[in-house]
């Protein structure tokens, strides 16, 4: 039986309560009658055999691209460039995409004689890897020969020496980014493409590239004017991404992009519930519901939050195609949407979402608040193609307990973020300006970033100008069930129930207002029509 | 007439300290103070004249005192029975002469400088402290004509202000209040001094980082010393670490460039200075920190944030404090107390000016009568310590006693 697409409930008198996601916890909630629940489609089927898949891509690259093999020769620097730890959402069960497809490149290296070969992680501003994390992802094989003799290295955006600045695109932005990369023969970089946004250009422009760089992109004005940055043609992130893609290429930096794309089976069989829409739990999904909530309710906050980041998701590969950047990537976006996509009719005044623990950027760590804002309002707000789910001036309703609570090793700079900036002001276009500079170049911040495990000094304010398009347009953003003092640094209203931010939420679109919960994860994308 | 009256009496002094474990200043009842009669304390001499104390605070150090918290250093300088109340404001009844040899009628208002150098003591000549205005560092606090006692308020034969007998003030120590002042603007002249004291005294540079832990009485007349009287010449940025919310609010409102909780201290100075940081110290920091608190951890957080060769300004009266001095003697951190008042010159070319001179400069310009929180009469004097004691947590700066109307209520 193939897989149900995504679904889009009307709520009444007979419908069982939602499940939203309350990080580590859940909620349950009975929504108004006339609301609508936004399911995610049933996950695809995944390739029976992804090596003959992964082989067959490499050696049918789309677009104007040859074959692996005839741009591989002995005496070439080759380098193997991939994602980081942001994807894929929960991490995945070995063996992950980016070690199957990186084996067989390296098969294909060895077979051609090509002995200069490096794997760079491409994490632009983002920690770095620790090295159980880089195991997971590479598989112990790939690790053991290349780690131990310095060919596997992460992207240092702040190292001038390991950095080239390659030009500026036709409208000013500068180019800068990993020079090993740059002086490749060739680029191979490898792909998890979790949402729309990931991929193309934007992988080498941004995943390799420094702050000099990112901050053409990287601001409140692009992201205001990115509608959403699921939808590439709609997006200044992307067309700046792709300018200076072009620029790349011109330069005679050669690619080979290999793009992967994963089906939804996000959780595994004990989350079962978690796959499923409530009217179709089984006894033994509500036992599993029962047991779970139960069980994370005696849990201390901590343990929760090691149990949940344990978790390593079923997805598996659903296709790989590879070739030319922007060829490959067309294909990748489709199929995307075609896992994810789920038309959706008109807006609604009220948008509510369950927020879970984990969004790309706390991999292992915590959801601080900053975190909690750009999960709820740079990323699911942001799921959608066309129109935004919520009506302009609507509220955003996102529901999560929002701790005023930070990992010191991995978010330094939002510690300092939270307490100074959002202290003086929270809008995106202040906060760059008076802020965003000394940030970033904070010599402190710059260390822990390239010698310890830190996310970037200008790291949060890139999370906060994620929230700039939502921000712009609803008229407020409530949180259920947080700490107040944390969601009024944020600048949201908080309310103890669902009930009372309704309630609230009246007061800002009015009385019999339309309500529309986003069911995710596992991730879906709106095609609001 | 009746005075709290501070007596030597072991008993009480343990009982009071046991008390203060649960909280400043809930030792009051069972301690060595007592609402007592008394007569007014006798003129000990020419150029003493009699002042009715009409508002007079309580301070750090009283607290210190009352709870059996304070130094035995002070033993010898001190002298019992006395009555506390160095921060007063009051009337002279029958006139007088201020520091400056002008003639006072009866009826005005004025306030001490209440550290008893040698011209109270009738000590000729002068030691050079004295001799050079920096009467605050007299070396004769127990000798002369008057009992030990380092200020007005810990001395048997002064009196203090905590009493409707009123107190006794040598014409040094007397400053005409400005009729512009408030009774609140004038208790507060003292305290106000200290800070500039301190301020003026911690050798800031221009562009330094200057942080200013502690939000209380003395903390807050810091931040408005440094914004009254240094910065207008000397550009600094001030930081203050300032635990309750109503002090950060009141820091703003004085200018502070940075204002958070003590907490966070460390990370405003770390991001002010480009600092990093090693081992829990930076390795840079801020100029100068004003430790306005006087505890252990307030002294090792200052350590941990200053620069080396910074200072570190002690504004708070500090107790016997167990305290790791490594790092002050890795960083080469300059450690300097900042003792009551003498004389000022905010910039080498201006003229020195009392203390007090200035700091009622300051008074006006920041309307620091505003940090008076509330005002208790004498016979409630275990509320009032009590309050005094729980400042922070409960809202309120500075607390005081009123004796203008002996059936006041606290405001």
């Amino acid at each position: 039986m193939s897989p149900r697409p995504g679904f889009v409930l009307d709520v009444d008198r007979s419908t069982p309560p939602t499940l939203f996601w309350h990080g580590e916890r859940f909620r349950l909630e009975r929504l108004p009658e006339g609301s609508r629940v936004i399911y995610a489609p049933e996950p695809l089927d995944p390739l029976t055999d992804p090596s003959t898949a992964i082989r067959h891509a490499l050696l049918n690259p789309l677009g104007d691209r040859e074959p692996l093999p005839a741009l591989l020769f002995p005496g070439m620097r080759l380098t193997i460039a991939f994602d980081d730890i942001s994807l894929p959402l929960p991490p995945m069960e070995r063996p992950d995409n980016r070690q199957l497809v990186i084996e067989q490149v390296l098969d294909l290296a060895a077979e051609a004689g090509v002995d200069d070969v490096e794997l760079i992680v491409a994490l632009a501003l983002h920690r770095r890897m620790t090295e159980a994390e880089l195991r997971h992802a590479l598989g112990d094989r790939i690790y053991d020969a290349f780690a131990p003799n310095g060919l596997l290295t992460q992207h240092d955006a702040e190292d001038p020496s390991a950095l080239v600045h390659l030009g500026l695109t036709d409208q000013g932005e500068d180019v800068e980014i990993n020079k090993r990369a740059a002086e490749s023969d060739l680029l191979v970089y490898v792909n998890i493409n979790l949402v729309a946004m990931d991929g193309g250009h934007k992988s080498v422009a941004t995943g390799l590239a420094s702050y000099k760089s990112l901050r053409h992109h990287h601001n409140p004005q692009t992201m205001q004017h990115s509608r959403s940055f699921m939808d590439q043609h709609r997006s200044e992130l992307h067309s700046s991404n792709w300018r200076m893609g072009k620029l790349i290429a011109d330069s005679g930096v050669t690619i080979f992009q290999i793009e992967t794309n994963l089906n939804t089976n996000t959780f595994p069989s004990q989350f079962g519930f978690l796959q499923k829409r409530e009217w179709e739990w089984s006894a033994k999904d509500r036992l599993g519901y029962l047991g779970v909530s139960k069980a994370l309710d005696r849990t201390p906050p901590k343990l929760a939050r090691q149990i949940f980041h344990s978790i390593k998701a079923p997805h598996r590969m659903t296709a790989v195609q590879a070739g030319e950047v922007e060829a490959v990537h067309a294909v990748t976006t489709e199929n995307v949407w075609k896992q994810q996509g789920v038309v959706v009719e008109g807006q609604t005044d009220i948008l509510t979402m369950g927020l879970p623990y984990i969004s790309p950027y706390n991999v292992n760590s915590i959801l601080n608040p900053i975190l909690v804002a750009c999960l709820g309002l740079g990323y699911f707000f942001n799921l959608y193609r066309g129109k935004p789910l919520v009506r302009e001036g609507g509220v955003v309703i996102m529901s999560h307990p929002t701790a005023w609570e930070f990992n010191p090793v991995h978010h330094p700079s939002y510690i300092d973020f939270f307490e100074q900036v959002l202290s003086e002001t929270t809008d995106p276009i202040e906060v760059a300006k008076g802020y965003e500079e000394s940030f970033a170049t904070d010599p402190w911040y710059i260390h822990l970033y390239r010698t310890g495990h830190a996310y970037h000094g200008v790291h949060p304010f890139y999370m906060w100008y994620w929230c700039a398009h939502a921000l712009q347009h609803v008229g407020a953003v409530i949180i259920v069930g947080g700490d107040p003092a944390a969601v009024h640094r944020l600048g949201f209203r908080a309310a103890s129930t669902l009930t009372d931010a309704l309630e609230m939420a009246k007061d800002v679109v009015g009385p019999s207002p339309t309500l529309t919960h986003l069911h995710a994860p596992p991730i879906l994308m709106a095609d609001v029509q | 007439m009746k005075a709290l009256v501070f007596e030597r009496n072991l008993p009480r002094f343990a009982a009071s300290r046991v008390a203060s474990v649960f909280g400043s200043g809930r030792g009051a009842g069972i301690g060595p103070l007592q609402l007592l009669d008394v007569d007014p304390p006798e003129l000990p001499g020419e150029a003493w004249y009699r002042l009715r104390p009409t508002l007079s605070g309580i301070c750090g150090s009283d607290l210190a005192t009352l709870d059996g918290r304070s130094s035995r250093y002070f033993e010898d300088i001190v002298s019992f029975p006395f009555v506390p109340g160095h921060e007063v404001v009051g009337i002279l009844e029958d006139g007088g002469v201020d520091h400056a040899g002008t003639s006072l009628p009866a009826g005005t208002r004025a306030v001490i400088e209440p550290v008893l150098g040698c011209a109270p003591r009738h000590i000729e000549p002068h030691c050079p402290a004295c001799a050079s205005g920096q009467n605050g560092l007299c070396g004769n606090l127990a000798l002369g004509d008057l009992a030990p006692g380092l200020q007005t308020g810990f001395c048997a034969d002064t009196g203090g202000g905590w009493s409707t007998a009123g107190l006794v003030a040598h014409s040094g120590q007397l400053y005409a209040v400005p009729d512009s002042f408030s009774d609140e603007d004038a208790v507060v002249i003292e305290p106000t001094a200290c800070a500039v004291h301190a301020a003026l005294g911690a050798s800031i540079t221009a562009g330094d980082t200057v942080a200013v832990l502690g939000a209380g009485t003395l903390g807050l007349a810091t931040v408005a010393a440094l914004v009254e009287v240094v910065r207008p010449t000397t550009p600094c940025v001030i930081l203050v670490g300032a635990k309750h919310s109503h002090q950060r609010d009141l820091a703003e409102k004085l200018g502070a460039d940075i204002v958070v909780p003590p907490d966070q201290l460390p990370r405003a100075v770390r991001r002010e200075s480009g600092s990093l940081v090693l081992a829990g110290r930076l390795t840079g920091g801020a100029d100068v920190v004003f430790d306005c608190v006087g505890s252990a951890e307030s002294l090792t957080q200052a350590m941990a944030m200053v620069r080396p060769r910074g200072r570190v300004v002690l504004v708070g009266m500090p107790g016997k404090l167990h305290v790791d001095l490594a790092p002050l003697w890795h960083r080469e951190i300059q450690l300097v107390g900042a003792y009551a008042y003498g004389v000022e010159s905010p910039t080498p070319a201006a003229p020195a000016r009392r203390t007090f001179a200035v700091a009622m400069d300051v008074v006006a310009a920041a309307a620091l009568g505003s940090l008076v929180s509330a005002t208790y009469p004498l016979d409630r004097y275990e509320e009032a310590v009590a309050h005094a004691g729980a400042a922070g947590r409960r809202g309120a700066v500075k607390v005081a006693f009123d004796l203008r109307n002996r059936k006041g209520r606290p405001r």
